[in-house]
């Protein structure tokens, strides 16, 4: 299957009823934002900070509204409290997709340390994460991550390997390369 | 600072005495107290937790609920860690959202330690440089009297600012368990059927 992970994970979103998408931009993520902009079915809010997305979805399932959050995997530090003192506590749903860095060759040792952090620190505020290590990994993982979240009341993570997006490379002197 | 002279919770049960089908969410702390002392009911949202976060809960929920008045009840300290949501909230500008927040320059619940809306914030400030809709900042009776009308009837999104006195009130304790509290005002929002069953 050619066809890229955003278009089947829009797919997903979808199929599953998620009317709001809450996003902090990310390269690995410009795809699945597009999409989900041009889609007049779902309000996409662009949020200032991750933490943002958390009570927006939270705020969405008050009202009846199913909601997915993007974010890059530095992003997840800010929402750290929010999942753990809103969602986890109240058992509100919350799916996430984020987009990792400081993992599959990367070049920036400041993205390393909050990288690493991401699934330890999910699964200690209660989350439960869906590591995607290949392109194929991604769309079952959305469906089933939406599902589970929405019929059992919890968090769920779905981390985009760098592995799927690809690692900027970084050069002195030179462009930086692709994302 | 001090010669404020509004009350919080006079200054609420005014505004709020025809509230309607309105959906609330507090900030924690003594907005929770605030609200829930004017009668706990299922449209009331209580955060015990999520500092900074009551205003983007009342986004989704004002997205979600276009056909309902929401209004978000916070303190100064609430609003101040949460104040990236306002540039948010002023992009997106939902015409049925309101915040109010009833500032009394103070981290009330930590032991009264002061906050920036008494060194130099002005949040009703702030929220118009984001584009809310309308903003004020309410400091006397005169100016209290239209308060209901700001959260309740003004196209929003409002951000109304009521500086208040700084004074220690009886805690009034609403239900403290998230799941009930969640579950209860969306039955109360939805319908017990689609709110219960999957």
């Amino acid at each position: 299957m050619d066809e890229h992970w955003s278009v089947a994970a829009h797919r997903h979103f979808t199929a599953a009823g998620v009317r709001q998408v809450a996003y902090v931009p990310d390269a690995g993520l410009t795809r699945l934002i597009e999409r989900c902009r041009e889609d007049n079915a779902i309000e996409t809010v662009m949020c200032a900070t991750e933490e943002e997305g958390i009570g927006l979805s939270a705020g969405a399932w008050l009202g009846g509204q199913k909601a997915a959050v993007l974010m890059q995997s530095s992003g997840v530090g800010n929402t750290i409290n929010a999942i753990a003192s809103l969602i986890t506590s109240a058992h509100f749903p919350l799916f996430t997709v984020v987009t990792m860095r400081g993992q599959w060759g990367e070049g920036n040792p400041w993205q390393v340390p909050m990288g690493q952090a991401v699934t330890p620190v999910l699964e200690a505020v209660g989350a439960k994460v869906f590591q995607a290590d290949t392109a194929e990994d991604v769309a079952p993982m959305i469906e089933a991550g939406l599902r589970m979240a929405y019929s059992t009341d919890q968090a769920v993570a779905v981390l985009v390997s760098q592995r799927v997006i690809g690692s900027k490379i970084w050069v002195a002197d030179k462009k930086e390369g692709g994302q | 600072m001090t010669g404020y002279v509004l009350h919080r919770r006079e200054v609420l049960a005014a505004a709020l005495a025809d509230r309607g089908d309105t959906l609330f969410v507090t900030g924690l702390g003594s907005a929770t107290w605030d609200l829930a002392s004017l009668g706990d009911q299922a449209e009331n949202f209580y955060l015990w937790g999520a500092m900074g976060n009551a205003a983007m809960i009342g986004l989704g929920l004002a997205i979600a609920r276009p056909d309902r008045r929401v209004v978000v009840i916070t303190g100064d300290g609430e609003m101040l860690m949460g104040l990236t949501s306002l540039t948010t909230i002023g992009a997106r500008r939902p015409a049925n959202l309101a915040i109010c927040v009833l500032d009394n320059e103070r981290y009330t619940e930590t032991g009264r330690q002061p906050t920036a809306t008494g060194l130099g914030t002005d949040l009703a400030g702030v929220a118009a440089a984001c584009g809310f809709l309308k903003t004020a900042t309410i400091r006397t009776e005169t100016e209290s009297a239209g308060l209901g009308a700001l959260l309740l009837r003004t196209q929003g999104p409002v951000m109304a600012v009521a500086k208040v006195v700084d004074e220690a009130l009886p805690m009034a304790v609403p239900p403290r368990d998230g799941g009930y509290l969640k579950t209860r005002f969306r039955i109360g929002v939805l319908g017990e059927r689609a709110a219960t069953l999957p």
